[in-house]
């Protein structure tokens, strides 16, 4: 499917457009407090800005930044921000045919987060899907680099996102758009088996893991009869 | 922070490397197989469980700790709204909205 047509969906679609757009106008403000933090603890200004473009996950970057600022390791600062990112192994084998081939599958795996994936997920057919996914990457990509960079070139002033509620309007995001899914019984009951696993061992285990732990969940849908899935 | 610019840079390569390694196994992978519909359908429900996992950590704990009320409280507005199919931008907003003002209103 030609990028043109992605561009035609979501002119068509332009709820989607404003759902898209609203996401990455939050998401440029947590990168603008990325930024800022990440100088504020003494690192170069390049830090943040080249780990927003060579690695482009707002979690392991946190992470990665927390541990090095620390004076941390820096082997186990990348092994602490892969532990983080391994969770995108399940997402390219979910979202792998709305990529394409050759270059397109280069930048579609590089767009490959949280959002754009979970954008993809809520949508009814398969072009709106890909219009959703690449939408979302694309558009993300840019407004993360651009918020990162502001943020790091401005510095400390930069306001603190919690005061806008960001830090609930992330999890709220993904939730609005995995609840379509979770309508589903099966569905329902695995990822609250997983949530319930993630949530009784995150105090103990490093980042990551315990969203890991929760693929556990799946075993509920593996239970279910044959017959009973859905074609 | 003591570390030398190379290993720095080296640091954040390898860092993208591995990640974007983990992004494009699953593409390149499925190119070379056909899967059967049951595998599709827990493929899309392991994601829907990885998602609700990291909604449920990102809300209600910070770094290992539940810390917070407002962000939980905000989130949980959001999911009411979302629940009764309210449009994604009332949810998200709302969600923001309700933990930005209980902070303003001193709750942690």
């Amino acid at each position: 499917m030609a990028m043109r047509s992605i561009y035609r969906t979501l002119r068509a679609d332009r709820e989607l457009a404003r759902d898209i757009g609203l996401v990455c106008l939050a998401d440029a403000v947590v990168g603008l407090s990325f930024g800022a933090i990440a100088v504020g603890e003494g690192l170069p200004l390049w830090l943040p800005t080249l780990l927003s473009v060579v690695v482009f996950a707002g979690a392991a970057q946190f992470v990665f930044v927390g541990l090095i600022a620390s004076g941390g390791n820096p082997v186990a600062a990348v092994l602490a921000g892969l532990l983080v990112n391994v969770r995108h192994v399940v997402f390219g084998f979910t979202v792998g045919d709305l990529l394409g081939r050759g270059w397109r599958r280069l930048a579609g795996s590089h767009v490959m987060v949280d959002e754009s994936v979970a954008f993809a997920l809520a949508q009814p057919d398969p072009a709106r899907r890909r219009a959703a996914y690449w939408g979302c990457g694309v558009l993300l990509f840019g407004c993360w680099n651009l918020g990162v960079l502001a943020g790091a070139s401005i510095g400390t002033v930069v306001g603190d996102p919690a005061a806008l509620g960001l830090d609930a309007a992330f999890p709220a995001v993904l939730l609005a758009l995995v609840l379509p899914a979770l309508r589903d019984r099966t569905t329902a009951l695995a990822a609250a088996t997983g949530v319930a696993i993630a949530l009784a061992t995150a105090p103990f285990l490093q980042a990551g893991l315990p969203v890991l732990l929760a693929l556990a969940g799946v075993v509920v849908a593996l239970a279910r009869p044959r017959a009973e899935v859905p074609a | 922070m003591t570390m030398s610019t190379p290993a720095l840079v080296l640091a954040v390569l390898v860092l993208g490397a591995g990640t974007f390694a983990f992004r494009y196994a699953g593409p390149a992978l499925r190119d070379r197989m056909t899967l059967p519909p049951r595998a599709e359908w827990l493929l899309g429900v392991a994601t829907v469980v990885l998602l609700a996992a990291l909604v449920a950590t990102t809300t209600l704990l910070d770094g290992g700790e539940f810390d917070s009320v407002a962000r939980p409280a905000g989130v949980a507005v959001g999911a009411v709204l979302a629940w009764r199919r309210a449009p994604f931008v009332v949810v998200v907003l709302a969600a923001a909205g309700t933990a930005a003002v209980l902070r303003l209103l001193g709750v942690p």
